[in-house]
């Protein structure tokens, strides 16, 4: 009943493109040609750098492998690689949730999640022993961004509390994540 | 030093049991009803014997303990929440007399902490409760030994109760209700077990470690704790910890001026997930990190001989 990647990691992408049209999709490319998950873009379109780059942070998620050969990639392509890393997702951490999950939209709990920007779901592992009417239960695992760990406790007790549903947080005291 | 103890329970009779071979004399004894009292010691055996029998230890008025000879008194009657009475008022009368008190009776420090210091803060007497957190376990001893304004947090399972349930649903499969039952049937969990699955016993111990810590600083009681309890878990949570190495605890967490208690995500062969009915304690504190503290907590003799080492120490 659970899907493990174990070895799959989020990581952030700091591109600088050029500021022609087709340039992002371009740069994309690398990442789903090695098998990277994109997970999220962000493209401030009106910011430039000094050098008249635009700045896009890209997060994906990839086996260290996979990852290594996306960097490659994108420098083999010609695109400003300036960070590359997991710095930005560097704590796991994993909570239970459950109550009528489904019922109340595991998409759109997903979705919240996500929306906080301080941590992506790396792992969904479901159990719902009476079909999905009734109460079921799933383990999330998270990256969040480094010291974001109470943020974002924080913000899964909120959906927690609004969707209804029971929380089991990780034990963080004494910064153990 | 002679004793007066106060509730003859599983806790109460097991000091007066053991309170000889530690070199101590009971010279006052009493239950809801009753009481006996004699200058010269007890009759523990007769008295143990006659409470099992008559349900009452003697023939006195539970008043007249107060009028005895004795050193420490030794409270061991229910907790309660609020105004923590009966037992307040016998420590404030212990202490008014200069005696010194031992308490196994969580109430008086969890629920008034302030008002107890300062009834000691007026005697000659002294207060202490080495039982009323983790029984037998040497935990505010240790933090007492160490220096509170050194322990930066105190986290992990101090309600046997909770956790047997907890690590028998895991190991088991089972959810819940069955287990709790089973406990009951083996007598590790009480038949009104409220107060050790819904988080309550717990948080009174982690207000009680939050009142050592801040040092007279900030009062806690039971309100100020963030309590959740264990009745909502399912088995298929624990599978779902399980399967990721882990598993759920009833954790206390006493840190940054704040006492929380709810299921956890724990390692699942990690410091804080003892098994069966036993406690464990982390400790963090400077220059000696991360002391662990793990054991049979309760129990009547295990609890008694935390109150007998507490009197040791108001020996010295
Ligand atoms: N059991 C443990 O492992 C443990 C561990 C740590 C701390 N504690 C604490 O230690 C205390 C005693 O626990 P326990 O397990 O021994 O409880 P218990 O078995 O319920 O016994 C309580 C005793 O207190 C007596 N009592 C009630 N009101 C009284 C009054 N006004 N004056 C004198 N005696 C009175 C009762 O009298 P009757 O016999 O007449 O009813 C009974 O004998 C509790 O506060 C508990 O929270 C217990």
């Amino acid at each position: 009943m659970s899907e493990v990647h174990n070895d799959v990691q989020a990581y952030t992408l700091r591109l600088e493109l050029v500021d022609e049209p087709g340039e992002l999709l371009r740069s994309l490319q690398p990442i789903a040609d090695h098998g990277g998950n994109l997970l999220s873009i962000f493209h401030e379109r009106g910011n430039v750098t000094p050098r008249g780059y635009i700045p896009v942070e890209v997060d994906i998620e990839a086996t260290p492998d996979r990852f290594d050969n996306i960097v490659e990639g994108l420098s083999d392509a010609g695109i400003n690689v300036i960070q590359a890393g997991t710095e930005r997702y560097s704590e796991r951490l994993t909570i239970i949730l459950s109550g009528h999950l489904i019922e109340t939209d595991l998409s759109d709990t997903l979705t919240q999640i996500e929306a906080t920007r301080n941590a992506t779901v790396t792992d969904i592992s479901l159990s719902a022993p009476a079909g999905s009417i009734d109460v079921s239960s799933a383990r999330f695992q998270l990256a969040a961004e480094s010291g974001s760990t109470e943020k974002v406790l924080a913000a899964m007790r909120e959906i927690a509390d609004e969707k209804d549903l029971q929380l089991v947080e990780p034990l963080t005291v004494g910064g153990r994540a | 030093m002679r004793l007066c103890v106060l509730g003859a329970g599983a806790v109460g009779s097991a000091v007066v049991e053991l309170a000889a071979e530690h070199g101590h004399v009971v010279t006052a004894f009493a239950d809801s009803e009753s009481a006996v009292v004699d200058a010269d010691g007890i009759d523990a055996d007769a008295v143990l014997a006659k409470k099992q029998e008559d349900g009452v230890v003697g023939e006195a008025d539970p008043e007249a303990v107060f009028d005895a000879d004795y050193d420490v008194l030794v409270e061991a009657t229910p907790t309660t929440l609020g105004d923590a009475e009966p037992g307040f008022s016998h420590v404030e009368r212990a202490l008014a007399d200069d005696r010194d008190v031992v308490l196994a009776n969580k109430g008086p420090v969890a629920e008034r902490y302030a008002d107890v210091r300062a009834l000691e803060a007026e005697s000659e007497g002294t207060v202490r409760f080495g039982a009323t957190v983790g029984g037998a376990l040497p935990i505010l001893s240790t933090i007492e030994d160490v220096g509170p304004s050194r322990v930066s947090a105190v986290y992990g399972v101090l309600n046997g109760t909770a956790n047997f349930v907890l690590s028998r649903m895991a190991a088991e499969g089972l959810d819940y209700e069955h287990v709790l039952a089973e406990a009951q049937d083996l007598g590790v969990a009480e038949a009104d077990p409220t107060f050790d699955v819904d988080g309550t016993d717990t948080a009174l111990k982690g207000v009680i470690v939050a009142n050592v810590l801040s040092e007279g600083e900030t009062e806690f009681t039971l309100d100020d704790a963030d309590v959740e309890g264990i009745q909502e878990l399912s088995g298929s949570m624990l599978d779902l910890a399980q399967e990721d190495g882990q598993t759920i605890r009833l954790i206390v967490e006493v840190a940054d001026g704040a006492v929380r208690v709810g299921p956890r995500l724990v390692p699942g062969h990690g410091a804080v997930a003892p098994s069966g009915t036993e406690n464990a304690v982390q400790i963090e504190a400077d220059y000696c990190g991360r002391l662990g503290i793990t054991g049979q907590g309760a129990g009547g003799p295990e609890t008694a001989s935390a109150v007998l080492t507490d009197v040791e120490r108001l020996a010295d």
